[in-house]
Parts: structure tokens; sequence; C-alpha cells
């Protein structure tokens, strides 16, 4: 196909072939032309958002919920820079995005001219990749690239910065075009040698954890891990990332890992002798003290980017690939041994963990609201159907520990960056890619302020999402470190909403949305069952809690996960058992 | 640690060279010396990369490099199968006195003689890192007024040639 056209046009007439319904953005002078034609596009939805980080986290929001490259847009300067925080929140969970900024006209670039920032340059550690294009000529292809880039091997954010008079000017538009990427061959492949090996120490092993990353769900192979974990027999650990990937209600399930993870998945992980790791980073978040992490074990390490293994922590069985095929071919693998594992002793550890240390809290005697409490009713009422978003903190946390996750993809949440704010702006994008699902927003009060704008586009838009708002009046978790290891000198963590300053239920009916306040734990039912029964506007709940709830169980940042306390100043017996 | 040199093919375009020193910047690793400049191909450029570091870091920053769109190629040359030279131009005081001795010097170390002036020569001279340094040393007494040195460049010895496959894969998206 060959055409004249603006290099505008051709902009969206390339977003329309890669198969983009949905941009969120804001104009401004830079990328007004590309604003013109996109008005014209039937294809093309573009939600007009309050604030661009919004309009990033959306994007990711939407990415996530539906496995497509999520799309972002903004001009130059400023609109630029406020995409920098969601494109460095999707670089570090490896979500696909696209973001399209407007720079300022070729022979200005360099000048110090009007909204002019150097993104490219800006971004240049931030994205999987990005470009700066100057010629109309090169604005189809570019799109492709882009699209391909953010969206195959490990998946991540690529900006591609357009200069106005690339906009304005004439070129041909040609599709597909040919696309010019010499350098990026992404190895999906598993070695077999490398799966032999793996499937050899699996069989070999008496005390093996699955421990299951963000990498599974990216690669579509939630299927797969359940008929590898039944076959085999292996406990399972998923990270933050990878909650709902494998089924909360599984018995083979113990839990989340890592800083607040469950006592069993832990102790699972530091008592091992193998660790098959499957798309996952060794973050420091799961593995504490690094050198005193899961000590005993040898590490089988999948995963689709070559970098990430043996980054932290080095693999005994390297293995490149995407999961999807690694897990299939280990399932093959598995079965082609002769021998199988036999971890009857190490399930009765681990099972002793699970009755010894279930995840619980402490309620309080004045009355107030437990947050914990909070979660377990959603989780109760709303189901594991729903998609449920988190931002970043003690909410975050509770929302991992107390929801009930059955489904993958269905906990959307800013895990590696830790983006305040990150909650309310992604549970539009996923409600606007999966209309027909239920999603809440769980944030803090300290998060809601950051993005809360963008309940207005929620409601100009008709997208109904809900938000549970855990007003504890504090950014609470830093208040919990202050408790911990500041002596309770809490500085500056006290955002006083509980005076309703502001006021979250006015706050959401400013915004056309319904406001909705719960003070007791006897009527935390009945609100989130409101909440529920409206479905034609967003509607936010302010959960007013205690201030003193804390995240537990914690292993202290620095210290080893084998220092776990499952609440302040209790430490888990290890080997009672024996 | 230990100095590997990495001879890096990249694709000749804008912003390549930001991108890869930006990456060891980021990733706390840092570059003894640097050299890029053209092939024998036009789309691509070549970076000899000098990094003084353990082998486990090594093998990171490979892969950390590797997975830059632009990078198209990555070999670490083994000292003893490679050959590896820097250029210096030396600016150094010499006068109708001592001019005989610093070409003396010049002439057993194989260096050349660019500019001279009443007070002063430039020489031009190339070389492993070990020579260059034993020619400086020598020269030293004499006073030098400049120094400008290039990274290094280095080549794998025999018919071999890092770059065929690279262009093979440039072919195929043209």
């Amino acid at each position: 196909m060959t055409e004249q056209m603006t290099g505008a046009q051709a902009l969206v007439r390339a977003l329309e072939h890669v198969g983009v319904d949905t941009v969120f953005g804001i104009p401004g002078g830079a990328i007004l032309p590309a604003y013109d034609p996109l008005y014209d596009s039937v294809k093309v939805r573009h939600v007009l958002v309050r604030h661009e980080q919004g309009a990033g986290h959306a994007a990711q929001g939407y990415a996530q919920a539906t496995g497509k490259v999520g799309v972002c847009m903004a001009t130059s300067g400023p609109g630029a820079t406020n995409l920098v925080t969601p494109i460095a929140d999707a670089y570090m969970d490896s979500v696909p995005m696209v973001a399209i900024t407007g720079q300022v006209t070729s022979e200005a670039i360099g000048t110090d001219a009007f909204q002019e920032a150097d993104i490219s340059g800006i971004t240049m550690p931030i994205t999987k990749h990005n470009f700066l294009v100057t010629d109309p000529a090169d604005i189809a292809r570019t799109i492709a690239e882009a699209f391909h880039i953010a969206g195959t091997g490990r998946p991540g954010p690529v900006l591609v910065d357009i200069s106005k008079d690339a906009l304005t000017n004439k070129t041909v538009f040609h599709w597909p075009p040919v696309m010019q990427l010499p350098g990026y061959r992404p190895v999906t492949r598993p070695h077999s040698k490398q799966i032999r090996e793996a499937a050899k120490l699996i069989v070999e092993a008496k005390r093996p954890v699955l421990y299951v990353g963000g990498g599974v769900h990216k690669a579509r192979a939630a299927a797969e891990l359940l008929e590898f974990a039944e076959l085999t027999g292996i406990p399972v650990v998923t990270t933050l990332m990878a909650r709902g990937t494998f089924p909360d209600s599984h018995r083979q399930h113990l839990g989340m890992p890592g800083m607040h993870g469950s006592v069993p998945a832990v102790g699972a992980l530091q008592r091992a002798d193998l660790l098959i790791g499957l798309g996952v980073r060794f973050d420091d978040r799961v593995t504490g003290h690094l050198p005193s992490f899961a000590p005993h074990a040898k590490v089988v390490h999948a995963d689709i980017d070559p970098a990430e293994i043996s980054k932290n922590r080095h693999a005994d069985v390297p293995i490149v690939g995407d999961c999807k095929e690694v897990i299939s071919e280990l399932i093959a693998a598995v079965r082609n041994e002769e021998r199988k594992g036999d971890y009857g002793d190490w399930w009765r550890q681990l099972d002793a963990y699970r009755e010894t240390y279930p995840l619980g809290y402490t309620e309080f005697e004045d009355g107030s609201i437990a947050p914990q409490y909070v979660m377990q009713r959603l989780s109760a009422i709303v189901g594991p159907d729903a998609i449920y978003t988190a931002g970043v903190g003690q909410h975050q946390m509770w929302a991992a520990q107390f929801i009930g996750y059955e489904n993958p993809g269905s906990f959307i949440n800013s895990g590696g960056a830790g983006t305040m704010g990150f909650a309310l702006p992604a549970a539009m994008g996923a409600k606007m890619g999966r209309p027909d699902a239920t999603v809440w927003a769980v944030d803090g009060d300290g998060c809601f302020q950051m993005t809360n704008q963008e309940l207005a586009t929620c409601a100009i838009e008709g997208v109904p999402i809900k938000v549970a708002v855990i007003n504890n009046g504090n950014l609470g978790m830093v208040r919990q470190w202050q408790t911990l290891f500041y002596n309770q000198r809490y500085s500056n963590t006290n955002l006083q909403t509980v005076r309703r300053i502001p006021d979250f239920v006015k706050l959401a009916e400013a915004y056309g949305c319904v406001g909705l306040r719960c003070e007791r734990p006897e009527d935390v039912d009945a609100i989130i069952e409101k909440a529920m029964e409206i479905n034609d506007v967003p509607v936010v709940i302010d959960f007013v809690v205690h201030e003193d709830a804390m995240v537990w169980p914690m292993v202290a940042a620095g210290t080893s996960n084998d220092d776990i306390k499952f609440a302040r100043d209790m430490a888990p017996v290890w080997d009672s058992e024996d | 640690m230990s100095r590997h040199t990495l001879s890096v093919l990249v694709e000749n375009k804008p912003g390549v060279l930001a991108r890869v020193a930006s990456l060891f910047s980021r990733r706390g690793f840092n570059i003894d010396s640097l050299a890029v400049g053209p092939t024998e191909h036009e789309d691509i450029s070549r970076m000899t990369i000098v990094v003084n570091v353990e082998d486990l870091p090594l093998e990171q920053v490979t892969k950390q490099l590797n997975k830059l769109i632009n990078v198209l190629k990555i070999v670490e040359l083994d000292p003893a199968q490679a050959v590896h030279r820097e250029l210096t131009l030396i600016k150094v005081r010499a006068d109708a006195d001592n001019r005989s001795s610093v070409l003396e010097l010049v002439n057993l170390f194989r260096a050349r003689c660019v500019d001279v002036a009443p007070d002063a020569v430039t020489i031009e001279v190339t070389g492993t890192p070990d020579k260059l340094q034993a020619f400086i040393k020598l020269l030293e007494p004499f006073g030098i007024k400049e120094l400008v040195q290039s990274g290094m460049v280095a080549i794998g010895r025999g018919a071999r040639s890092i770059t065929d496959r690279s262009l093979r894969a440039l072919d195929r998206t043209a």
C-alpha cells in the first residue's frame, strides 16, 4: 500500500495498522499535528487524561490487562518529562508500552527552544529502546519497529520522539514497512541440553521450590506452569509480579516470597536444595541479604533476558528462553526421566510451617478497621475474577497478601519501581482494556493524592472503576519503618487525611463519582456490596483504618531472609520439627 | 581485576555512542579506553572498549551491551591473538642543544617527528600501551609540554573477520 500523506497522517495510519485501539494522552504544541488526523480515526480511541503520568500508567494497566502493547502520547518538554515516571515503571516491570512524544522542529533541536527537552536522551537508561524521528519517511517504519521491540522478547517501554516538522511534512506511506533491526534477535527457544540438565536436577532434588516471577504470565504460560507443578509435585512461590499466575487456592502454593512474604514461602527458599527460577530476576526484595539467600540451593534459572541470568545469583543451569517454551520442554524432559522426585519429607516440613505460621494480623480493640480485614472482605465479596491494581506501600503489600488471586494478570501493581499513584490510572487503563471485568484500585491515601485527578477522566470517559482508599492518614510504609527503625520519630509522614483534608467522599463527588465512607468493621461488607452494585460511574470508598497497622511478616532491608519476623520481635522457630 | 578488550560492532546511527557510554555509567562499570570509528562497511561502526573488571562483571557488561538494539556483535579479543595499538602525540621541549637526543629516542621507538619549532618538537608514536609508557618515561626529563592519546584499537590476528556475519544480518533487513 502506497499513499501520499503528512507524517502525522502516517503516524495515525501506522498506529491503526499495528492494531492500536486506545491511546492515552494530552495534546500540546509539538504533538498538535498528530492530534488532527487522530480526531478522524475510527479505529483509534484517544483518551484525554488529566496528567501525562496518568496516561503512562493507564497504558501500563491496559497493557497488563490485555497483553497488548499500551500506548501513551504527550507533547514535547514537560509533556514528555511527565511520562518519565511511567516509562521507568514500565522498564522495571517489563511492561510493553510505546510512548509517542512530539518534539520541537528539527532545526530548533538543540537551541533550548520553547518546550524543548531531550526526551530521548533523558529516557535512554529507562527504555528498552528509543527513537528520535525527524524525517516523515521514517515514521511508519519506526512505529512498526517500536511495537515489535516493545512487545517481543523481554517486553518493555519504547519511546518514539517525533519532531513537529516530521509530522507536518509530506511523505509516501508504505505498509507494511521493512523493519531494520539487525541487532535485535531475542532468543525464545531454550537449549535442549540445559533442559535435560534441569530435569535431572529436579528429579534428584529433595527440597526443590518453583520460584515463579512475572515472566511466566508475560509468556502466557500459567497453564503450563500448573501442569508442570502438578506433574512434579514441587511447591510454588509466586513473587509480587506473579501473584495469580499460580492459583492461591492450590495446595502446592506457599505464598509470596520476599521482604513481606509468607513464612512458608521464605522458609522454603531458605531451606531449598534446588530453586527453579522461572521468569524471575532474584530481586533484592525477594532475596534479602544476597549471600545468605537460599544458601543450600542449586539454581536453575530460566529467563528470556540472558542478562538476568547469573546477574545477582549464580545459575548452575542457565536457560535462556520464553517461559512457555521452557516449561513445556521441562514437562517433556521430566516425563522422560525414569526417576521421580521424592519430596515427601519436604512437604511434611513445609506443611508444618504453614500450620504454625499462617498469615495473620491483629485486630484493634478500639473498634477501628484493620486494613487487612478490608482486603479479606474485598477478596471474599468481589472474588478472583476481578482485576486488582495497587500502587506502592502498605496497601500494596496487604493487597498482595490478603486478596486471593486465582487468575494470571489479576493483580497489577508497581513492583520494581514502587511508584506512588500507580493504582488509579492503571485501573483506568485495565478497565478500558477489559471493559467486562470488575476493576478495583486498592490505593493508599498518600498514593491516591498523587493521581486522583484521573477520576475526572474515568467519569467523563465512562470508565466505572472502583477505588478502595486505605486511609490511615499517613505515608504508611514509611511510618512503619519509622516505627521500627527510627525510634517512632514520625518525620513528615502524617498526611492528616483523617481530618478530612481532603474529604475523599466530597472529592469523589466533585469528580462526578460516587463517594462512600467506611469507618467501622461491621460496615465493610455492606459498603463493598454497595460499590459492586454501582456500574455506571466510578466509586471511591474511603476506608478509614487504624494508623498503627503494620505489614507482617517482614525481612528488614539488607538482612537475611533467615531473620524474618512474623510480627514485631517474633521470629519463627525453624527447626522445631527436628 | 584484569583488562579486557571488547570489539563492539554497532549500527552507524546517531546516539549509539551515548547509549553505550550511558550503559557503562548506569551499570557502574568503568571504561579504561574507548575508540570509535568506521569499518569497511559504511553501515557499521566499531568500538574498541577496554575495561578493567573481573570475569563475572565482564559477562554482565557484555550481556547488557548485547541488549542494546543498535549493537550487532561483541567479541572479546584475546591479547595473544590480537594486535593492539594506541596513538600518542607528544609535544616535548627540545632546543638546539638537546634536539638530537630527542630525535635519537624517536628513531629507537620508530616514532615520527611531525612538527618542529625552535624550542619544541611534536612526536607521533603508535604501539602497545607498554611501549608508549616506556617512550613517555624517557621523554619526561626533556619536559613534556602537551600530550594527547587515542583510545586503543585492536584487531584479531589471522584471516578471519568478525564483521562477516554482522554484514549478512544487515543485508537481510535491507
